[in-house]
Formats: C-alpha cells, sequence, structure tokens
C-alpha cells in the first residue's frame, strides 16, 4: 500500500449508456467512501445521467456490444438486438441484477453521493448542443462548468475520463 | 493472528487493527479504538454502531445505502459522524471486520 494517499478525484462522464454512467457513479461515491474528494462532470451524452427524463431510463446497448452475453454464457446475437424492446428488456435485467447487489438506481445514487460531500457538475457546452436547461438537470447539481472551468477546479486531482 | 491490548483486555484482531471476533466487543473498546483515530464517541455514534453490529448479526454486508434507509442517521450526518472513510472507521470501532463492499 502506497504512503501518499489519493485527496482528489474528477471524473468526467462522457457516455450515457448505463455500465458507463455506473462506472462513472460508482468511482465517485467510492472516493468518497475513502474519504477522498470527488467531483464529477457530465458532458455529451453523459448528460443523460443527469437528465431528469432519461437518468433512470438509461439502457445498455444491445448492438456492437461484443462483451453482452445472454443468461448462460451465450453470446448475444447481435441480430437479435436490433428487434424493438430487446434493448429495454436486457437493460432492465441488467438493473434487476444490480438492485440485488444493493446498487441504487442513477437518480438515488446522485442522491447518495451529493450526501456524502460529493459534487456534480453540468459542461456548458453539451447543454447548449443538445438545448438543454438547468431545471431539465438533477436539482441538487453543483453548478455548470466550461472546459477551463473544469481545469482549474480540477488542480491538483486526479482526472478519470469515462 | 495479531492481538492488541486495548481497555483493560486482549482483543484478536487482523492485519488492519479491525476485531476478527466481534463477541469480544464492549462499548470500552469501542471509546478506546475511536480515540486512536480520533473521534470521541457520543450517544449518537454508539446508535450507528449498534445499528451495524445488527446488520453483521444478521449477516447482511454494510453499505452506504443501507445506512441512509436505516432511519437511524443520513448519509450527511454518518459522513460527519465518522469523517474521511465512515464505513471503514464504523466498523473499525463497531468490532467488525473490514468492509469490502464497493458500494
Amino acid at each position: 500500500m502506497s504512503e501518499e494517499k489519493l485527496k482528489k478525484v474528477c471524473i468526467i462522464c462522457s457516455k450515457g449508456s448505463l455500465e458507463n454512467v455506473y462506472a462513472a457513479l460508482i468511482l465517485a461515491n467510492g472516493a468518497r467512501m475513502e474519504g477522498i474528494e470527488a467531483e464529477l462532470f457530465f458532458t455529451f451524452f453523459g448528460l443523460d445521467a443527469i437528465t431528469k427524463k432519461k437518468m433512470d431510463k438509461l439502457h445498455t446497448a444491445t448492438v456492437g456490444n461484443p462483451s453482452l452475453t445472454m443468461p448462460g454464457g451465450i453470446p448475444f446475437p447481435t441480430l437479435l438486438g436490433i428487434l424493438p424492446g430487446i434493448e429495454a428488456m436486457v437493460s432492465y435485467m441488467m438493473k434487476k441484477e444490480m438492485e440485488k447487489l444493493d446498487i441504487p438506481k442513477v437518480s438515488e445514487f446522485l442522491e447518495i453521493i451529493k450526501a456524502s460531500g460529493g459534487k456534480i457538475f453540468a459542461c456548458k457546452l453539451a447543454m447548449e448542443m443538445f438545448k438543454l436547461k438547468k431545471e431539465d438537470l438533477f436539482d441538487d447539481l453543483d453548478g455548470v462548468l466550461t472546459v477551463g472551468e473544469f481545469y482549474q477546479r480540477a488542480a491538483g486531482a486526479q482526472i478519470i475520463f469515462i | 493472528m495479531p492481538k492488541k491490548e486495548i481497555a483493560g483486555t486482549v482483543i484478536d484482531v487482523d492485519e488492519n487493527g479491525y476485531m476478527t471476533d466481534m463477541n469480544q466487543w464492549t462499548p470500552e473498546i469501542a471509546r478506546e479504538l475511536a480515540k486512536e483515530i480520533g473521534i470521541e464517541l457520543t450517544e449518537k455514534h454508539f446508535e450507528v454502531i449498534n445499528y451495524l453490529r445488527e446488520l453483521a448479526r444478521e449477516g447482511k454486508d454494510l453499505s452506504i445505502r443501507k445506512i441512509g434507509k436505516s432511519g437511524v442517521v443520513s448519509i450527511k450526518e454518518f459522513y460527519a459522524l465518522f469523517p474521511d472513510g465512515p464505513l471503514k472507521k464504523a466498523a473499525l470501532i463497531a468490532g467488525l471486520p473490514k468492509p469490502r463492499g464497493c458500494v
């Protein structure tokens, strides 16, 4: 174990698929649990994770996802993935498995991170691009940042890009 | 297995100082363990500790989410009571193994 302790992490979440968003949330929450400062910065499709209408309806891709398997470990046929409803069903099953492991849904996870002292920011440019207003986003947001402001906040921190 | 002398008794601990037998635990030991990591235990701390010991007795994993839902303490208060790594510190003081969950 290293003597020098990590003090702060800034995690950029640029993707909106279930597995990427959860990776960001678990890293941020895990950092707080270790007494490490944690800030999350959501940009591009990652904004879905803090968009009220979408945050609890994130999907995992069933097309172009070679790691996806069916129960029992059989490879998931891409052609099946294109059928209507399949992606929603696969995502539902993943969420059910996560719930069994005591992993909260996205909106609750964001609240836990906030209560734990973590900070949550949205990217200004991506918000403009997707025509999102602050009202569309998670109520307890710590702010909207430009890339320059993000770097200022990240001084001395480790930056993790997802 | 390492042993540790504390509060006038001897306890079994692991290499990180976590107690390996929760039945050896007493509130006095908790006070001393807490002091070693700079925490002065209050009534509220003990409420949380007792809740965690109850979870452990039921064989359940400790998690921040469970604590938030327990009604014993809010997540914010929990972080304030046991600063800088609350779950680990609370488990240490409660005489429980080091939590290894990711959430």
